[in-house]
């Protein structure tokens, strides 16, 4: 009884591997092998680079106090983390970036929308966009600090500073390439110019205002740690500035690579949003 | 066709005049209407003194050479912009902006990728705030009646051209407008496709019983769906005929009355009246 049973889900088993054809198999089990080499080998990269760092800074083969080293680094971690300041200036920069991030997309879309609403502003508008989007933003941090004083708040006003203009002129964009068509068509049905916004523009806008918050995911970091090479008294930036000043290339060391991470996981974070906002796309 | 003022007044007079008891006043009425598009380069006249008149029901096809103003005709009678010369009645009152006895259907169908089919359909519905469960369950009804139903929750992307179209088509009746307006509504669609929509939209329009007009520049489609065709002449676009279509045709739908000896005929004629040079 048992065996034919057994018997019996052992054919099943085998008719339902018999449904794909052995060149499917072949073709599922190629990719498959692709994907795991390619993760291997990036693993294997990071790891020989790690290890190279260490064994030619032990050797002496490059000075550890000017490159430092992994062991170092981890050493580092761990000094900040028993004094308590890790997660403080971990937190400090996270927080001002996160702030100019949200900000700069928010706005940004915002003054978008208003130019998009009234074409005359927008004429009227173009030459001060023109030169803001070309002068370096980071000229104005000493007039930020000045005007606003030496914190947060001015590094949240650099941040933003870099990522706005590029942000309204990105969506934007994005505005005015959408087919007009679709417009009309909400216009047929008797519909309003808010309307139009609501209905067509800001779905149809969703992957460029994915994309703007791509670009300005690199940006706000960009902006956080100018503003805090400039003033601060806390933050990775500060310790990279810090830690350049006193020659401790550890700390400088230690510092990037935390901003490497914090900078990656907050990209993520946006690329899975667009998964959630733009699932319907095919 | 009549031009002089005081002429097209009568005719107004003479088509309000009672018919079987009750006064006969045309769904559309077009009267002397003209258009000047203004530009940096100058004035161009794109329509002059266009008269015509729909009845409830019929079928008109718009025909003519491209760039004589077709489309912007069918703009001016939906409200969407303004002529700068005469007026455009529906049933008798002026036309003064958009209204809901007009559905529009554009070229291409427009579905919205972010929204499933059911969502696409109700669009026109929201816009107007008109989203009740009397309206819901006409939606409903509509997709089912069309066999659309079971693709209710399907995203546009996954239908088919001809499907897409229906749902456009679906997207404007659901609304329930006296009047269609379609504006070279199968063009985008490969030819195969465009004679079966052409009879699959064409059915649907009887059946709701909808007055329609259709803008086209091909000839035989004209003449395969209307009862009656408006000829235009080249840019500034003026009436130049109008030509009856009078089938011998039993349950006519488009694809058999191509087969019909007078369509030729009519072919001919418009093709002449068109005075086509390359």
């Amino acid at each position: 009884m048992s065996m034919s049973n057994l018997k019996k889900d052992s054919y099943s088993h085998m008719a339902q591997v018999l449904d794909i054809s052995q060149e499917h198999k072949d073709y599922l089990h190629r990719v498959r092998m692709e994907k795991i080499s390619v993760r291997v080998i990036q693993l294997f990269i990071f790891g020989i680079a790690l290890l190279l760092w260490e064994l030619c800074a032990n050797a002496k083969i490059v000075d550890p106090f000017i490159t430092s080293q992994p062991s170092r680094v981890f050493k580092t971690i761990m000094n900040l983390y028993e004094d308590g300041m890790l997660f403080h200036h971990i937190g400090i920069t996270c927080l001002e970036a996160i702030v100019g991030f949200v900000l700069g997309t928010l706005v940004g879309t915002i003054i978008a929308i208003m130019l998009w609403w009234s074409e005359f502003l927008c004429k009227v508008l173009e030459p001060y966009l023109v030169v803001l989007n070309s002068l370096p933003k980071i000229a104005l941090g000493p007039v930020f600090i000045v005007w606003i004083g030496a914190g947060p708040a001015a590094i949240i006003v650099m941040t933003l500073a870099i990522s706005l203009i590029v942000t309204v002129l990105e969506v934007l964009n994005g505005f005015l390439t959408i087919d007009q068509e679709k417009i009309k068509l909400i216009r047929t049905f008797g519909g309003t110019k808010f309307q139009v916004l609501s209905k067509v523009l800001l779905p149809a806008s969703y992957p460029t205002i994915i994309n703007a918050l791509k670009i300005n995911v690199g940006l706000s970091w960009v902006g956080v740690i100018v503003g805090e090479f400039l003033v601060s008294k806390a933050g990775l930036g500060y310790l990279i500035v810090y830690g350049g000043q006193v020659f401790k290339l550890d700390l400088v060391m230690t510092s990037v690579i935390i901003l490497g991470v914090a900078a990656t996981v907050m990209y993520q974070g946006v690329v899975y949003l667009e998964k959630l906002l733009v699932k319907n796309k095919l | 066709m009549l031009t002089d003022e005081s002429t097209s007044q009568y005719t107004i007079k003479e088509l309000r005049c009672v018919k079987g008891g009750m006064p006969l006043i045309p769904v559309v009425e077009v009267n002397n209407v003209g258009m000047k598009y203004q530009s940096l380069n100058g004035e161009i006249t794109a329509l002059e003194n266009i008269n015509f008149s729909v009845e409830d029901g019929e079928f008109i096809s718009i025909v003519g050479p491209s760039g004589c103003g077709k489309s912007t005709l069918l703009s001016i009678i939906s409200g969407l912009i303004f002529s700068t010369s005469g007026t455009v009645f529906l049933s008798g009152e002026k036309v003064v902006g958009t209204s809901p006895k007009i559905g529009y259907m554009l070229q291409k169908d427009h579905l919205f990728d972010w929204r499933t089919i059911y969502q696409n359909v109700m669009l026109g519905l929201e816009i107007r705030k008109n989203v009740t469960s009397l309206t819901k369950e006409h939606a409903i009804k509509l997709l089912k009646t069309y066999g659309l139903y079971e693709f209710k929750d399907k995203y546009p992307s996954q239908l088919s051209g001809g499907m897409r179209q229906r749902v456009a088509l679906i997207r404007t009746l659901v609304t329930d407008p006296q009047i269609l307006l379609l504006d070279e509504a199968f063009s985008a669609l490969d030819y195969q496709t465009r004679l079966v929509v052409n009879d699959d939209i064409y059915a649907i329009i009887k059946k709701e019983n909808k007055t329609a007009l259709l803008v086209t520049h091909d000839i035989s489609e004209s003449i395969s769906m209307a009862d009656r065709v408006v000829l235009l002449s080249k840019r500034p676009g003026t009436v130049k005929n109008i030509y009856e279509i009078n089938l011998n045709c039993d349950n006519r739908t488009p694809l058999l009355t191509r087969e019909t000896p007078e369509f030729r005929y009519y072919f001919q004629e418009i093709w002449k009246g068109l005075d086509v040079h390359v």
